[in-house]
This record gives C-alpha cells, structure tokens and sequence, in this order.
C-alpha cells in the first residue's frame, strides 16, 4: 500500500535531498509555511493523526519486535498474526516496534482499534493470537493476557483495565529518550517525524549558532552516558575549539558490558533520534563526516541503523546542505567485530581506522587529534539520543529534572535476580532501592536481596545497605561504583560475591587487549587468586599451593590499587573494582573461602559438602544408585553415609532424596 | 614554561614529554617499551610518575608538560607500581636467566636488580608457546617475549615490513607473524632489527658458533674468517670499550687465536663490489639498461624487493654481496693459488647482520660448494672471542692475510649508509674522466637521514643518486619507480636505519648515538688510508689480470654475480 509522505500533502512543496527547503521539518511541526491553504494543513493533520495512530479507519496490531521480543518468539507470533488479520481485514496494519521496556513479558502485543484507546497484551503466544483478534472484530479486549490499556486518549468502556503508564514498572520511569521505543516504527521514519523528530536539527539549524548550541547542552548540564560522566557539552566545546581542516562525529555503540542492553534497545526502537543527535553533535562543532561504530552482534540494530540512515539521505537529513543551512554532513556504519575493548574511545577509533583495537595513551584527547588524527567527538549512544530532548525541552527544562550534578534521566538495564527484568529510564536521583523494588518488582522466589552489581564489569557490587544511595554520577563513585553505561544486575542470597568477583575478572582478563601489563598481567594473578579461593583444599596438591592460596589474598589489594592507578585505560583502572568493592562489602565472605574453606551462598561447588541426615534418611538406597562416584555407601533401610573424597558434588542424591535427608553445606 | 620535578623546578619547552625534561635533568626514569623517535605507546607503565592533579599514574614517555606542573618520579607509589610491574612480568617469564642468551645482557634482569625483586609474589600460569626456529637468520621465543612492542614498532614503523604483530587478548596475547606462521614463511626480510630492540631473550639469531667451532676442530678443514667493514667498529662494546672504538686488528689476533686459519677482509671484495658495480652502472647507462640501478649489498634489502616488489627486480644490481664475492673467490681463485681442495675449505663470515645468514643459505650463491659456510654476528663473535679464553683487551694489532685482505677506505664506509654510494662515485667518475676527483668527499650522502639525494657531473653527464637507509624509507621511492616517474640513476638501499653499523648483528643494545659514534669511526679509517678509491686496489688489480680479466667479464659473472627470485606470493 502506497502511503502519504509528508510532502505529498503540502501543496507544492520543492523540498528534496538534491534541493533542500529549510522550512521541511517546521511544515511538518506547525503546519505548511507557503502556500499555506486549510486544505493542505487538513491534509497535514489527518495524516500526522494516522501516523500517531489518533486516528485511523482499520485495526493497527503492533508487536514488540526488538531482540528481546525475538528471543521470546515474536516471530511467530507476528507470522499468526499476519494469517489472522489477511482474513480479517485487508486494510488492518501490522508492525513490528521496538521494545517498550518490559521485556520479562515479552512478548507484548498492541492493538489500536479505530476509536478505542490502545492496549498492550503481553506473553503472547502464537496460540494466543486467535482470541486477541476475535475480541477485536468484537471491539473487545481479552483480560487475562492484558498488561494494560493507554492513557491519553477516551478509554470508551474499558475504564476497568489498568492503565498502562500507571503499571508499578512505569510508574516511576521518565520517558524522555525512550518514548518512541516499543510505540513507533522504528524502520518508519515519518512515525519518527509525527511525533516531532528532527525539530530539534532544525530549530539548531535554522535559529542557533553552533556556539548557542554547544551552550544549550552545557547549561542542560547533560553528561556521558557511557559510564565516565564526562560533560558532553564541554567536550563538544573542545573539539568545536580544535583546529583541523576536517572533523568527525563518532556514535560509540560498542555495547559489551555483561548484562547492559540499554544502547541496543535504543538503536533498535528509535535510530533515528541517535541519528538526529549526532547531526545536532556535527553541526555544533563543524564535523562533516561521522560513524556509527556498532558491534556486530546487534544484527537487528544494524540493520534499522542502516534504514535510518538511508531514508535520513532520501529526506535530505543527511548529506550535502541539510535543510538548505549550507551545512553538510554524512554519516557512516562500522561493524566492530566483538573486542569488548573497542568500546574505550581511542580503541575503538583504532578500529575504525582498520588497526588492531588497542588504547593510546591520552593526551591526545581524540577532541583534539581524534579519527585518522583529526579532531572528533565520541559520545555514547544514549548520550546523542538526549540532545535532541535537551534542544526540545530548553536547557532549564532539561535541568530540572534530576540532581545537582547529574541532570536528565538514565537508562538502566535491569537484569539478574529481579521480577521485571527489562529496560527502565529513571530521573537521575531516583534511588537502587526503588528501581529494584518499585520498578523492579522486587526479588522473584521470596528470596532476600544481596547486592547489586552496577557499571557492569568496571563497577562494584553494592549491598542493601548502600541502596538508599540516589543515584548520580558522584554519590555512585563514593560507594565505591560507578555509574557506568546502566548495567543493573540484581543479585538474591543465594550468589555468592567471590563467584561474582570472578566472573568479572574472568570476563575482564579475556577482554584486556594485552597491551599494558598491570591489566594484562595483573588480572590473571587476581583471577588466579579468586580462583585458588574457590578451589577445595583437595585440588591443592602441595604445601605449596596452599601457601599461595594466602599469599594472593594477602596481595590482592595491595596488586588491585597498583592495576587501578597505573594501568592504561579505563578498562584496566576500573579491571579491579568488582574485587575491590565486594571486598569492601563482603568481606566475611571472602574470609569464609579462605580460612573456613566454605562458601556461604553455596556456589563454589568445590567448597561444599554433602552429608546425610541420618534422622531423616530411610535407607531406601535410590541415593546411593543414582550417586555416579559410588560414594554414597549404607545397607537397606538404614542411614546412608556420603564418602567426601569420592563425592565429586553433582548434586544428584540432594536432586533424587525424598525425603530432603541431603545436607548441604 | 617552568615545571618541578622532585621539588626541583626546571625549564621544559611546551609539547616535550616529562621523560624528556627528566632525562635531560638528569633525573633516570626505567623504560621498557619506549623507543626514540617514535611515537609514545605507553604499554609498559614502567616510566609511570605521579603528576599533581591526575587521578592516576602517569607515564612520562608520553606525557606532555604543561605550566606549573609538579611530578614526582620516584615517589613510594611510583616504586610500588614500577615494582610490581616489574614482580607481574616475572610471574609471566620463564627462569632461565642462567642459560639466556641474553643473561647479563637483559633490561628485565637489570630492572629486577634495580627494584630489589627478592621474592616471586605473584606466582601462576605461565604463557607456552612453541619456540621459532625454523629461518636459518632468527630466533623466537615467545615464552620469553614480555610484549614491550619494541620489534613490532621497529617492524612496522621503522622497517615498514610488518613481518610481526600482536596477536589474540588479554594474557593469551602474542606477538606473531600472521597466522602463527614461522618467520621462515612470512614476509620477514631477516634484517634482526626486532633483535637489537628486544629487551629480552625472546629474539636472538640463529647460532652459527658450533658449526664454526666443530670446523675449527676438524683438522682436515681449511677455516678461512673474513670481516665485514662495520664490525671492527662495534666489536670493542663487547668488551666494554666505548661505543666507535676501532678494533680491526685486535679482531684478527682474536680470529687466529680462536683456530682460524686465514683472516682475510671482506673489504677486499668491497672494491671488488664497486669495479664491478660502477661499470655495471655505466654499462646500464650506455646501453639503456633498467634504471635507477639498486645496490644489492644488504640482503634484508634484497629480501624486501623479493617479497614486497618482485617487479623491480631487473632494477637490482646483479652483484652479490661483497662477503659472498669473496667466499667464491676463496673458494676459486684463492683455493688455486694456493692449491687447496675447496672442499676443505669452510668459509666463516663474521657480519654485523642477521640477513647475511639466510644470504649464505641461497642456493644459487655457490657452485660445487657454498660461497660462505657459516656467519656469525658481531656477538657471536664475541661469544667465542670469550669462550676461548682470550683477554680481547690486551690483544696486539694483526694484520689479514694477504691477497683478500687488501682493501681501501672506499671499501670500509660500506659499512655506514651512503658509502656504497661514496665509494661507487668515487670509481665511475675515475673510470669514465681518467682523472681522480678533487674532492673524493660526498658529505651529501652522509649521515643518518632517511634519504639523502647528490647530482653529481661526470664528463657533463648529471647522475642523480640517493642514498636510503631504514627500509620504511624506500616505499615512496619504489613506488615512483613502479610508476615511472623516478629521477633517479643510481640508489643506495641499506635495510637497517644508518646502515650496516647498526644491523641486526651488532652488539645490543642499539640507539642513535651508539650509531652515530660508529659511523663517525668508519670515516675516520677512510681518512686515515692513504688508498681510499677502489680502483687503487693493487691485489684487486692483480686479480683481474690473472682471473677475472676485466669487469663485468664473463667468468666475472659466474663468481661474482646472482640473480634474484619474486617472493611475492
């Protein structure tokens, strides 16, 4: 179906890529400039109120498509879908969107029926599919998969069902950056503009000096996103100051901290408000060309990345002289090829570049000798995706929200042992306790909650304690973490923190590009010493190994501070953080796993020792023949008894006793 | 601007780094992985300093001053952190000091004494990887490698033949050749350039010091040294003399003394190189032969050409190297005269150079026999020179035998880059005008520039010449040959940066001044001969009237002349 651009409904308008109109996008906001008619500004209206789904003559089914939804088989459901709605109603719309946020109950489904307000369904199934479209032929909704019903527009009889922004999980939430993901198209770019993109670009182009520009993000008070804080519009400032015949723009979107997916979900339900940022970014310090580096494990981000930029070309967003302003930019997409490393800035422009992706040692910042030497601006995804809510809002607006130093809102990633795993943008300020809590709905299985480990792998792992903490850029540092790219794993009692400690550096050691040696070297002898904690004292087979056991504990801080200050990057400075803070955190833990040779929240399966109660144990052998190590040994009817030399701790008798006579300690 | 360093204020110019203005200070800061000239990697954080205001450490090799700066270079956090980094590369390095080749000699070893490392506090995993062995010019050991970077950067940035690089992550990273492959098969030119700037023992050169002892313990071998112009001027470092000390005669009493039978002098076959050469020349100009002509006295060179521009081969001068000339004389000439069996005769070339032993390993240099049996470095040299007991020091002068060890100063500045080029000019100009120039000085060619460019007039005739050292140097120019827009006739082509003096071969380890202390020797030989052209050379004379006949003769060709293969794929 051949729909309605924009420019089909203005009356004669000559803007194109090749001939740009500086007006287009103030058309599209406020109506036709020239040849102003009521016909066409009727036209313009009924057109945005279709693309804003206000008003439309045939059902709109959307599926939450991003790669969570994926994962849960949105596929399929979208595939039954689309069976359906052909017998239904040829004109019905299907789309697939990026993810709202919810992702523990992918995968969510919303339908829009013409007069109706919008619903949201969630754990949809292909199964489910047949009923959701019956209820809507009935203009009804079925209860039992509903999440809830949008605010904004007549409920027209459905004022029972929950509203869908009130939801504990949105509640406290401020959609700021992620307000189109999961609700628009993001492979439609005149979604995009309904809902007032690129006027942000052009109210930079058209009514600010580069200067105003870089001033409005300084006074928004917006700082990096990608985990260092560093003010945006001081770095914007310095490269705008630099000298250098030609200057880039890169979009860091590198994400590879362990359990943070805020940039792909951002990517992947709204590319084209990264892509506005950045085009505000090149204006604001005179760059002309620019990159998107994105890892190449985010095949479905790349592939709306490259949408976005081509239909951004054929608007003339993009390119020679966009909106007729003289200024000229264009902008590129680099796979990265998985090194976590290359998500630190020179790294990562070395990689650009075609060379191994190794830090350099800064000065030079890449403000001033950046991309192939010249200067460049790197900002994180999420960061670009703020600027053109900062430029919409006003600078005071935009200040308004969060702390004193940290402004804005952040996206957190929220993961691990919590009930809504998902995607939360939170008021800078907001504190751990009510994103895990409030938003986060807690710890599942009754269990109680540990800790949290925030910043991904360069952060620290935070206990009940600290919670209360609000969260922004400086408090986070002085409990020893770091606010980081918005990694949120939550962590019940049943982990253990030496395990986690190792997990980190485990990923870290494999992760350090080898080129300074405090990171490359120092990490193996901490991993190694983690790893000498967990192992039992069977595997150590000397004095020797035993002794080394302490002596690693009794350097471990001493060698985390020398990784810390001397290493050469960020990766390295920050490699020892996890140690450090569970350390600071838990270190009876650790001392169990020294000295007591136990681990306390019964990880460390080395560590641990099965016996049996004899009180409870009936005899009835099934231990003993399930047990694969024959180390379980008793005569029928009579307590058994575990041999702990033998017992290689598969947990197979605690799996197969009825009678809950296996202890484990 | 003004900084302080240690409470100690001091003048820095804006855009030095800190480890400059302290080394000018005369404050010591320890390196590991900074080489001079190139640009700061900041891998090894061996030079970090505190700097008032950084959060962390900072290493001074590449940072900049700025006004007002206050650094501690030798704080206790600094001596911490340089401690322990020095611990975490041991952890990581096999104990084998005692039987290293480079025990006594390694900047790690001096490091650790220097820190008081009394204890192995970081103690695990060690990195295995397979020894290299299998090219007939170097060694590496991976196991021993502490991934300081220097041979990669001296391979790439200096050389620009990128034989090596680093390879996989975090502790299993690796410096390599491409898909591990051994640097027999890459693209490795041999020119040790990663040996003279590794710290430590993980790249060293095939040892040819057993096969020359069991020759000197064969009685029925005739071994027969020869000398390269370059090693009489580093030789003495060995032994603890300064750096540019002319040892030439002590080396020939140590040469005999260690069983040699004959010590003859490469720079025999230097003035042989240039006869042949300046008319090799001249014939190619007179009959409209390919141009610019490429000397081919450096086999790291001749490798490079092989593998990175077969295409230009015909450019390269068909001479082969002076020590091969004169391994196929001993073995010719020198073995009728005499009336020796060539068979016996075991040919032991001592060179400042790495590449020479794959030279030696060529098929085509040789007939019945290889021109050239074994080569030994600078150092292996002085290995032996030790083994054998012989106090070098109080060695008197020895003179080489004669005839091949006759030779002019024209044929000892093949050891700096430029002198081929000098010694060549020298030559062509007497053999085209008759006449001995004025002024046998080509002060153009000299020095330590990448390339140097002369016109010189002959008989009205303008040649423009160039004279290349360090191989990074002479992409831009074979790349205008290969599109035919060169000005030049004639190009001198040393793979090592200053030429022979500071080859893969010469005692470790290597910078600027040390080179240019040497090459300041070398001249002062030159000018201190009374002979210092080629054609002077009476033995060279006399062997061409008794063998050879003229230049470029036939039999000329058959002893003295090669040809080249493309190495290309």
């Amino acid at each position: 179906m051949a729909r309605d651009t924009f420019q089909q409904v203005f009356t004669n308008c000559r803007h194109s890529a090749e001939n740009p109109c500086s007006y287009f996008i103030d058309c599209i906001t406020s109506g036709q400039k020239c040849h102003q008619s009521e016909a066409s500004n009727q036209r313009l209206r009924r057109l945005k109120d279709r693309l804003l789904l206000v008003e439309h003559d045939h059902p709109v089914f959307l599926v939450g498509m991003g790669t969570c939804g994926l994962a849960n088989g949105a596929q399929k459901v979208y595939e039954a879908l689309q069976s359906e709605l052909a017998a239904w109603d040829a004109k019905a719309q299907l789309i697939p969107v990026g993810c709202v946020g919810y992702c523990a109950r992918e995968v969510i489904v919303d339908v829009k029926l013409p007069g109706h307000p919008r619903v949201s369904y969630a754990e949809v199934t292909p199964q489910d599919v047949p009923a959701i479209v019956e209820a809507a032929k009935r203009n009804e909704v079925v209860g039992d998969k509903l999440l809830g019903v949008y605010e904004g527009v007549s409920r027209n009889g459905w004022g029972g069902y929950p509203v869908f922004q009130q939801l504990p999980f949105f509640k406290k939430q401020k959609k700021i950056v992620l307000d189109n993901c999961g609700v628009i198209d993001p492979d439609d770019i005149d979604q995009y503009l309904a809902r007032g993109g690129y006027s942000a670009l052009s109210k930079a182009l058209n009514r600010m000096s580069r200067e105003e520009v870089i001033n409005e993000v300084k006074n928004g008070g917006l700082r990096g996103r990608g985990g260092g804080g560093f003010p945006t519009g001081l770095k914007w400032e310095l490269a705008a100051k630099a000298k250098g015949d030609k200057k880039y723009v890169v979009c860091n979107a590198d994400e590879g901290d362990p359990g943070a997916f805020m940039d792909r979900a951002l990517l992947e339900g709204d590319p084209h408000k990264v892509i506005e940022g950045m085009i505000i970014c090149a204006y604001a310090v005179g760059a002309d060309e620019g990159y998107i580096y994105c890892r190449a494990e985010y095949p479905l981000a790349i592939q709306r990345i490259e949408r976005a930029i081509a239909d951004a070309k054929a608007y003339g967003l993009l390119g020679r002289n966009i909106l007729g302003s003289g200024f000229s930019f264009t902008l590129k997409l680099k796979k990265g090829a998985g090194a976590f490393v290359c998500g630190e800035e020179t790294a990562l422009i070395h990689s650009i570049e075609g060379k191994r992706g190794m830090p350099s040692p800064k000065p030079p910042y890449p403000a001033h000798q950046g991309l192939f030497g010249k200067p460049t601006v790197i900002n994180n995804v999420e960061t670009f995706g703020n600027v053109p809510v900062l430029l919409n809002m006003g600078a005071e607006a935009y200040a308004s929200i969060g702390t004193q130093g940290s402004k804005g809102t952040k996206i957190f990633a929220l993961s691990g042992n919590v009930n809504n795993v998902g995607l939360v943008e939170v008021p800078m300020g907001i504190t751990l306790r009510e994103i895990i809590f409030d938003i986060g709905g807690g710890i599942p299985n009754g269990r109680k909650f540990k800790a949290v480990q925030i910043g991904g792998p360069s952060g620290g792992a935070l206990p009940e304690s600290v919670i209360d903490t609000p969260i922004d850029y400086e408090s986070l540092k002085d409990i020893g973490a770091m606010m980081g790219s918005g990694g949120l794993v939550v962590m019940d009692e049943k982990t253990c923190m030496v395990d986690l400690a190792k997990y980190f550096m485990t990923f870290i050691q494999s992760e350090s590009c080898g080129k300074c040696i405090p990171c490359r070297e120092g990490t193996k002898r901490l991993l190694e010493t983690l790893e000498r904690l967990t192992r039992s004292y069977r595997s150590e087979r000397t004095q020797e190994e035993a002794m080394q056991r302490f002596q690693g504990m009794i350097y471990l801080e001493r060698l985390s501070e020398v990784i810390k200050s001397t290493s050469l990057c960020g990766l390295g400075q920050t490699a020892a953080n996890p140690v450090l803070s569970t350390l600071r955190y838990f270190r009876e833990e650790y001392e169990a796993h020294l000295y007591d040779r136990k681990c306390p929240a019964g990880v460390c399966a080395e560590l641990l020792t099965y016996r049996i109660d004899t009180d409870k144990c009936t005899g009835c052998t099934l231990c003993a023949r399930k047990c694969p190590q024959n180390a379980i040994i008793g005569e029928k009817q009579k307590a058994h008894y575990i041999i702990d030399e033998k017992c290689i701790r598969c947990d197979q008798c605690r799996l197969n006793c009825k009678f809950n006579a296996i202890i484990v300690e | 601007m003004k900084i302080t360093i240690n409470g100690k204020e001091c003048w820095a110019n804006p855009g030095e780094t800190v480890l400059k203005v302290a080394e000018r200070e005369g404050i010591k800061i320890p390196t590991l992985c900074y080489l001079k000239g190139l640009t700061p990697t900041g891998s090894c954080r061996m030079c970090v300093v505190e700097v008032e205001g950084q959060r962390n450490l900072t290493p001074a090799c590449a940072f900049p001053v700025f006004e007002g700066m206050k650094v501690q270079t030798n704080s206790a956090k600094v001596r911490r952190a340089r401690k322990t980094i020095i611990e975490l590369l041991i952890a990581n390095h096999p104990p084998e000091c005692l039987t290293c080749v480079r025990n006594g000699n390694c900047e790690l070893q001096s490091l650790a004494a220097e820190y008081g490392v009394r204890s192995l506090r970081y103690q695990g995993e060690r990195r295995h990887a397979k020894i290299d062995v299998a090219s007939p010019s170097i060694e590496r050991d991976p196991e021993k490698c502490i991934l300081c970077g220097r041979c990669v950067r001296v391979c790439n940035e200096i050389q620009g033949v990128g034989a090596i690089d680093f390879a996989r992550r975090g502790f299993n990273s690796i410096v390599m050749p491409a898909f591990d492959h051994s640097l027999n098969t890459a693209a490795c030119v041999f020119c040790g350039q990663c040996i003279v700037h590794c710290p430590v023992g993980a790249l060293r050169e095939k040892s040819n010091e057993k096969i020359t002892w069991e020759a000197i313990n064969n009685p029925e071998k005739i071994v027969v040294a020869q000398i390269a112009p370059a090693v009489r001027v580093a030789l003495g470092e060995e032994f603890g003399m300064e750096p540019g000390s002319i040892v030439t005669g002590k080396a020939v009493a140590a040469l005999r003394r260690i069983g040699m039978d004959y010590v003859f002098d490469t720079n025999f076959s230097a003035d042989l190189t240039i006869i042949e050469e300046a008319n090799e020349l001249l014939g190619r100009l007179k009959n409209g032969g390919k141009l610019p002509m490429l000397t081919s006295c450096s086999p790291g060179w001749i490798k490079y050409v092989e593998h990175f521009y077969p295409d230009l081969l015909e450019n390269l001068s068909t001479c082969k190297s002076p020590h091969e000339m004169q391994g196929a004389l001993i073995k010719s000439y020198w073995a009728e005269k005499m009336g020796i069996d060539p068979a016996k005769i075991f040919v032991v070339s001592i060179m400042p150079c790495t590449a020479k032993k794959f030279e030696a390993k060529r098929p085509e240099l040789g007939g019945r026999y290889p021109d050239v049996d074994a080569v030994l470095t600078t150092r292996e040299l002085a290995n032996m020179i030790r083994i054998a007991g012989i106090d070098f020091m109080r060695l008197k002068d020895d003179h080489f035998d004669d005839p091949l060890g006759e030779a002019t100063g024209a044929a000892v500045i093949f050891g700096a880059t430029g002198g081929v080029m000098e010694a060549a000019l020298r030559t062509a100009y007497f053999t085209v005008t008759g006449k001995e120039m004025a002024d046998i000085e080509f002060r153009q060619v000299r020095g330590l520039d990448g390339v140097k460019e002369a016109d010189v007039a002959i008989n009205g005739t303008t040649l423009r010449v160039a004279a290349v050292n360090a191989l990074r140097n002479i992409k831009p120019i074979l790349d205008a040959i290969r599109a035919g827009n060169s000005p030049y006739h004639f190009i001198e082509v040393m793979a090592c940066p200053g030429g022979c003096i500071n080859g893969g071969g010469q005692p470790l380890p290597s910078d600027v001044e040390k080179t240019e202390k040497r090459m300041a020797a070398i001249y002062r030989i030159d000018r201190e001969l009374a002979k210092r052209s080629s054609h002077q050379n009476e033995s060279v004379q006399k062997l061409y009237e008794e063998y050879l006949e003229h230049p470029n003769s036939h039999r000329a060709h058959e002893l003295l002349h090669t040809h080249y293969y493309n190495r290309g794929e």
